[in-house]
């Protein structure tokens, strides 16, 4: 793999840029791997990547039924924040957070991490309270944030109302290190970074079927042909219910749209990354100038990727309300992606019924920020059957009552 | 924005009068039961990529439950009908059956 | 340079002269004009800068696919950034401005980007600024931000307001050229309900402009007649200036109707969101020109040549004088004759195809206008205006053959129809090779609720692109010249060399060449998602509507493959961007949601109230008096009420009637406590579970009488617990006989408490509050004062206490009886807070503070609430799992610091050690905390590890800025631990 650097493009200048390599390969399957990883979205790559760096695992291959990712990784809001209540969504957020500090340097590959900052506005006593907690939660976590008043936030972001005539703010949640990066170039960097380990990423395959045998899984059905492997790690997000009913047994995840818009492009108006739990909407400006913003997750399954309109108008009024400034902003473009929702809207990172079969999935509408924690914990999951990070998101807990339940502090979806 | 008939009222209503109540005809399991009963009651939710049978409640209407079988890959509506039963009715099976020769029918 | 042509202009009105200010200077336009007229009208080319180089740019079209030419239109709070010029109306007063440079629109210091263009291929940014994360975010990327962005940034709170609507239709035609007027009289003559939408303020769409005959009238007057056959018809509904914005499922269409922007001294709404449920969608939407990728196409000048025409024919202005059109389709030679006819001069026609002929080529020919056939732009010269053009063969390197002075090119590379509101709910396109389009694909539509198809796609936008396709399409006698087939011409020339493909444009405004998407290629960004992405092609203001074909051929072509093997990238709405103030419609400031009032409401604000939102209730918090800060207030109102009186609107409490044979067996089930055993007249604390086991309410319920409960619950949470109660009544137990009503509203309630309470309601008279005639947990219908009253002998405050239920409409009157009569006893109202504080004091749980949705009755020792007798109810089984029954769950206590203060909210207690994930391990938390004026210290409750075993133990809860608090484990009622003062 040749390195990026500024002394490569400008080689490359010269020349007219004839000489820049392929960023992955697109090769026909092996019959036999190591491991084989179905999705190649964020997780799915990440999964592959710290396989390869961490275990020394690259006898592996990614499997995409698509293009790389496509699916949410490629349609999010792309927030990064790890300042959740519970102790395992900490550790796994936390973890994705500060690795994304290096991944550009890691992967050779500009992802535009930008710890720009990122409040969670209290506008009740209840959310303060909530707030609060997390706090001190955090700062026993390892997780830097703090509570902060509304003339803090009002210094932060100037644009910001913060004193509605309905849910004035009395102050926010703040985590400093959280902001935003690049979310195709978070799939791109570890597509790359994984190719150049050899190992294979293949698009356009669809897997059919799963095969096991006495318990155990021995390989897939595609639509380029029969692939063996001694692991398999399915990471799906949306479509995880219809894998694992290939495999034999079911999830606890139901698929639903969630959707996202952005503004034209204006020059820059707001640094950090708001959200507004209460009222149910969350606003950044990408570095192109488009206010990127997300509300509320449609009620009944769907794999269409398209909601329910009046979800739109309800977090539009609530930006609206929270920044008055952007009422003349025009919205350029609406989008949704299909969500993987589970009982206690916190993700799986777990060892299946079936030998040799793990499964990521579940992470709803927080995905995008836990890709690097989520393919190093589950790396460790596939090498070792054990890790840390992933101990507590294992399938056995709904059936032991054992939650890990996020709505304690942020209502919303992420 | 979906457009479901409530069949109480029998007239078909916005998406933003109802709310939405997840998989129908589900059996609940009580003390008694086993972890695996109770868990699989609790959590484990069918979630296809086709015909789906759900429940929703007309909230801002009539305040009645209903069930209705929709696709969840077009959202087109196959039918709805009362709450009150343990399985969909005959002749929307057979509708469905119809619409989706495909399809492996309610289980 | 272009000019204002003396004669001519369709849509002007040389009668009106209208003022306007583009940068500072003022110019006069007519009224008709659109911003983009009036500019082009009074010489004025260079516009804009484009995103990336800052390249000087021109208008190239003249409707909402403009790229280039967006300005910052008005000022302070009424500045709308990313205006396009050639969808504004000109209005007498408009103020607009160029976007994206520094310092002037003419020298723009970011051009010196233009030179360094090789250094800034496509996603250069992905392979560079890697350094760190530091320098990325402190250094490069307010670079990056400063140079990006378009327009202003709004710092002001629009002035304006916005209406929404909703409308219904058996038809809705989006579009009102000739196609959607035809669809529509052919639906309104078969008695159809017809919504016909038109997004410019004129009918007719193109035909006007192009020509030809419908029906043995120009297309004009056939436009005329037919709206004027359509206005007269009940069942039509004729709007301009509304855009189909988007097709959602189930036919829910999203129209944008922009009612004041050309008027906007009028005082009417700026735009009108209409929710339109549509059976059917006609979708006409018209198709739009593609430029060609030949080097300098950007250069201001440059044009569509459909533009061209339209700006001669509809606001009669030239865009130069000595035009070239360069074309690979017929249609262009019109622009040619309309020059002509224009009195410009057109220097040739260069055309793409190697054999060119047909009526409209020897019209051209005929005026003796040279026609070059297999011929090409190799190169556009001229920076900010075009000052000639190099031609040379199409199917070369570019080698030049000739140079052409010009200050006009018109370009035609075809057309793409408009697909948009089909593809928007999953309708699907297909690849026409003959018309080298991508067109609906009419054997999978969008389909609605019962599958049926929701759009129908007629005219240009289905492909017909010629009037007399499209006559013949809908079955009407009409057409134009005939036109012979086009020649794809996706790079030109064709074997075009890196200088000419790094300054062939695809997407103007982002500044994407076609060198760009042949790295994207080279690059193995294969997928066309991939592509769009890498190079953010089509993904500007215009969303691709100019560049995302001709990008996709230039892909097909890098990766050797056909076309529709590519496919497209998907359509998103809206079709063309939408003013969020529009989306939000009224609902901003007081109505931004709906406000519950108690009856009491109006006093609470009349005497000084704090108040605190919960749900869409707000609810009293305090009530600060005079200098007195919030804190002094509620310390101020426990004290009283603990001392004299204190009444509290609890009107928002949730009131729900369960009635029926089967009522007290299904309250068994609802509530983990027993209700069924509760005795006529009594009054009992009951917890609610889910059938997950977790606390979602608690209240106490009541009973009216042998088959009638009235359950009280939480303020939040009454709508949420009476629709859980119908989900088991009707989804479940659906032959239970019981009935439900949520009689919230129906009541006020207030709460009068304190020693002196029962003083108060002696004073008012009319029924026995005594401890005899109305025990402790019991309730009584009475008469108090003359109102009819229900009174709860029921204490969350730990004194004597009663609950007065009065009808609604009397709740107010009632209050402030209990005000006037109570003066004698120094009665005083209370809020939220100090109830709040007062409950703790006492130990009482609160749900959303001791309960998190985690929590379980038997976490917060309420044990006692929990039948051991009964079968079942909801959550019974759910606690009996192994994490639930865990004896290490954490458990409610008391906690008081060692030295008084006050603990914070929230904070933790600390164990030792740290977890697998090098965690701080912990072993409890505050619930609630509160400075309590009665014991005049901190007192706390919270949730601990075998806490209820440990009483006496010392935690150390970690606060801010590195200090530890230390709290001791006590019995969690501070106050009245034997509960003597409720019960007197």
């Amino acid at each position: 793999m040749r390195r990026y650097s500024i002394f490569a493009v400008a080689r490359e200048a010269l020349r007219y840029h004839a000489g820049w390599e392929k960023a992955w390969a697109s090769p026909e399957p092996k019959k036999r791997y190591d491991v084989i990883v179905v999705g190649a979205g964020g997780h799915g790559l990440a999964t592959a990547y710290y396989l390869g760096k961490v275990h020394g695992i690259t006898n592996v291959a990614v499997i995409e039924k698509g293009w790389l990712g496509g699916g949410n990784t490629g349609r999010n809001t792309t927030i990064i924040r790890s300042n959740y209540l519970q102790d395992p969504s900490a550790a796994i957020y936390e973890k994705a957070r500060s690795l994304y500090e290096g991944l550009s340097a890691d992967l050779n590959y500009n992802v535009m991490f930008s710890p720009r900052g990122l409040l969670m506005l209290a506008q009740s006593e209840h959310e303060v309270r909530g707030y609060k907690r997390t706090v001190y939660a955090n700062n026993l976590q390892g997780v830097e944030t703090r509570w902060i008043t509304p003339g803090e936030v009002k210094d932060l972001v100037p644009i910001l109302n913060i004193e509605g005539p309905r849910y004035p703010v009395l102050g926010a949640l703040y985590q400093e290190r959280g902001g935003t990066a690049r979310h195709d170039a978070v799939a791109w960097g570890y597509a790359r970074k994984c190719s150049a380990m050899g190992m294979d990423i293949i698009q356009n395959c669809e897997v059919t079927g799963v095969r096991t045998a006495r318990g155990k899984v021995v390989g897939v059905n595609t639509t380029k042909g029969e692939i063996d492997c001694s692991k398999l790690a399915m990471v799906v997000a949306g479509h995880s219910s219809v894998l694992a009913e290939m495999a034999g047994f079911r999830l606890p995840i139901e698929s639903a749209a969630l959707q996202a818009w952005v503004s034209e492009p204006i020059k820059p108006t707001i640094d950090v990354v708001v959200m507004a739990n209460l009222v149910h909407g969350y606003m950044s400006q990408s570095d192109k100038g488009e206010l990127v913003i997300g509300g509320g997750t449609d009620g009944f399954n769907n794999y269409t990727q398209r909601g329910s309109w009046h979800h739109v108008e309800q977090t539009t009024r609530a930006l609206v309300e929270t920044f008055p400034v952007i009422s003349r902003l025009k919205m350029l473009r609406q989008w949704g992606g299909i969500v993987d929702m589970t009982g206690d809207r916190s993700p799986i990172l777990s060892k299946t019924p079936v030998g040799g079969i793990y499964v990521n999935c579940g992470w709803g509408t927080g995905g995008f920020k836990a890709i690097p924690g989520s393919g190093y914990a589950m790396a460790e999951l596939v090498a070792k059957d054990y890790s840390p990070l992933a101990a507590d998101f294992g399938l056995d807990r709904f059936k032991e009552g054992r939650f890990i339940d996020e709505s304690v502090a942020a209502g919303v979806a992420h | 924005m979906l457009t479901l008939t409530c069949p109480c009222c029998g007239v078909t209503v916005e998406e933003t009068e109802l709310a939405p109540g997840g998989e129908a005809h589900l059996k609940r399991f009580g003390p008694g039961s086993t972890d695996e009963e109770f868990e699989t009651y609790m959590f484990a939710r069918k979630n296809p990529k086709g015909v789906h049978f759900e429940r929703w409640r007309h909230a801002y209407g009539c305040g009645k439950w209903f069930l209705t079988a929709r696709c969840t890959a077009t959202l087109e509506v196959f039918g709805s009908y009362p709450a009150q039963t343990t399985e969909p009715p005959a002749e929307l099976i057979a509708k469905i059956k119809e619409k989706r020769p495909g399809w492996e029918g309610y289980k | 340079m272009s000019q204002r042509l003396q004669t001519g202009g369709r849509l002007i009105d040389r009668s009106k002269e209208v003022t306007f200010t583009f940068n500072h200077t003022r110019y006069k336009g007519y009224a008709g004009d659109t911003l983009a007229s009036a500019l082009l009208g009074a010489g004025k080319s260079l516009l804009g800068r484009s995103f990336k180089y800052h390249r000087a740019r021109g208008l190239v079209a003249s409707g909402v696919e403009e790229p280039n030419v967006l300005v910052n239109l008005g000022k302070g709070d009424r500045l709308e950034p990313d205006q396009r010029a050639t969808t504004t109306e000109l209005f007498d007063g408009a103020v607009a401005s160029s976007q994206n440079h520094w310092p002037t629109l003419a020298f723009d210091v970011g051009a010196i980007n233009d030179y360094a263009y090789r250094m800034l291929p496509a996603g250069f940014y992905y392979k560079t600024f890697m350094l760190s994360t530091w320098a990325w975010h402190k250094v490069f990327e307010p670079v990056v931000r400063q140079a990006a962005g378009l327009g202003a940034a709004p710092t002001k709170a629009d002035a304006d307001r916005y209406e929404q609507a909703y409308a219904y239709c058996d038809v809705l035609v989006a579009g009102g050229g000739v196609a959607g007027l035809m669809a529509a009289l052919k639906a309104a003559a078969e008695g159809k309900r017809v919504l016909v939408a038109e997004q410019t303020a004129h009918w007719g769409g193109r035909a006007p402009v192009d020509g030809g005959e419908i029906e043995g009238m120009a297309p004009e007057a056939w436009v005329k007649k037919t709206l004027e056959a359509l206005g007269k018809m009940d069942n039509v509904r004729l709007m301009t200036r509304t855009m189909v914005a988007g097709l959602h499922d189930h036919g829910y269409a999203i129209l944008y109707e922009r009612v004041g922007d050309h008027v906007p001294d009028e005082g009417r709404p700026r735009h009108r969101l209409w929710r339109v449920r549509a059976g059917l969608t006609k979708v006409a939407s018209g198709a739009i020109e593609r430029p060609l990728a030949f080097a300098g196409n950007d250069v201001p000048g440059v044009m569509l040549a459909s533009a061209v025409r339209d700006y001669i024919v509809n606001w009669a202005v030239s865009p130069g004088k000595e035009i070239v059109v360069v074309t690979n389709n017929d249609d262009a030679y019109r622009t040619a004759l309309c020059a002509l006819d224009a009195g410009m001069k057109v220097v040739a026609v260069l055309d793409a195809r190697e054999w060119a002929h047909g009526p409209l080529v020897e019209a051209v020919k005929a005026r003796g206008v040279r026609v070059l056939e297999g011929h090409a732009v190799s190169k556009v010269r001229g920076k900010s205006g075009v000052v000639a053009v190099e031609i040379c063969h199409q199917d070369s390197t570019g080698s030049v053959l000739e140079v052409l002075g010009c200050d006009c090119v018109a370009m035609s590379g075809g057309w793409s129809p408009v697909v948009h509101l089909y593809s928007h709910s999953g309708g699907k396109v297909m690849w026409d090779e003959a018309g080298a389009m991508f067109r609906p694909d009419p054997a999978r539509p969008p389909v609605g609720d019962k599958g049926q198809p929701i759009a129908e796609v007629v005219g240009a936008a289905n492909g017909a692109l010629t009037l007399s396709a499209l006559c013949a399409e809908a079955g009407v006698a009409g057409g134009a010249e005939e036109e012979n087939p086009i020649t794809p011409v996706w790079i030109m020339p064709a074997k075009a060399g890196n200088d000419l493909k790094f300054k062939a444009f695809l997407d103007y405004q982002n500044d994407v060449k076609v060198s760009d998407v042949q790295l994207a290629a080279r690059e193995g960004y294969a997928s066309v998602e991939h592509t769009k992405r890498y190079t953010t092609l089509g993904m500007a203001t215009d969303q691709g509507k100019l560049s995302n074909i001709n990008g996709l051929a230039i892909l097909s072509d890098a990766l050797g493959q056909a076309i529709p093997q590519t496919g497209t990238t998907t359509f998103r709405p809206p079709y063309t961007p939408i003013s969020f103030g529009a989306v939000t419609g009224e609902a901003r400031g007081d109505i931004f949601q709906p406000l519950r009032k108690t009856p009491m409401h109006g006093w609470h604000e009349a005497h000084g109230v704090h108040w605190e939102p919960v749900g869409l209730w707000r609810r009293p918090y305090t009530y600060p008096r005079k200098g007195e800060g919030h804190r002094d207030s509620v310390n101020r109102e426990i004290v009283n009420t603990r001392t004299n009186v204190g009444l509290l609107d609890a009107s928002t409490l949730g009131k729900i009637v369960v009635k029926g044979p089967d009522a007290g067996k299904f309250l068994d089930m609802m509530y983990t406590n027993m209700m069924s055993t509760l005795p006529v007249g009594k009054c009992r604390y009951g917890l609610m579970c889910s059938d997950n086991g977790f606390l979602i309410d608690d209240g106490v319920v009541v009973r009216l009488a042998e088959d009638t409960w009235l359950c009280h619950t939480t303020s939040g949470g009454a709508d949420h617990i009476h629709g859980h109660m119908e989900d088991w009544l009707q989804c479940e137990w659906w032959d239970w006989k019981v009935y439900t009503a949520n009689l919230t509203e129906q009541y006020a309630q207030i709460a009068v408490v304190g020693p002196k309470a029962r003083k108060l309601l002696e004073k008012l008279g009319g029924m026995d509050v005594s401890k005899e005639g109305m025990p402790f947990m019991t309730f009584k219908d009475g008469e108090l004062a003359g109102f009819p009253v229900r009174v709860y002998r029921i204490s969350f405050s730990g004194e004597l206490s009663y609950e007065i239920a009065v009808p609604a409409n009397m709740g107010l009157a009632l209050w402030e009886k209990l005000h006037e009569a109570g003066a004698e006893f120094g009665v005083m109202p209370y809020g939220t807070e100090a109830l709040h504080v007062m409950r703790a004091e006492k130990g009482f749980i609160m749900i959303g503070d001791e309960t998190d949705g985690t929590v379980i009755p038997q976490d917060l020792n309420l044990g006692w609430a929990i039948s051991k007798k009964k079968e079942d109810f909801l959550g019974k089984r759910a606690q009996m799992r192994t994490h639930m029954a865990d004896p290490d769950r954490w458990k409610l206590v008391g906690l008081e610091t060692l030295d008084g203060t006050v603990l914070p909210d929230g904070v933790y207690a600390v164990d030792e050690g740290v977890n697998e994930n090098n965690q701080r391990n912990v072993q409890g938390r505050v619930t609630s905390t509160y400075y309590s004026p009665t014991l005049k210290k901190g007192i706390a409750m919270g949730l601990v590890k075998h806490g209820p075993e440990r009483m006496g133990e010392v935690l150390d809860f970690p606060a801010d800025n590195g200090v530890v608090l230390q709290a001791r484990i006590v019995d969690p009622v501070f106050y009245d631990k034997a509960g003597e003062k409720a019960d007197v």
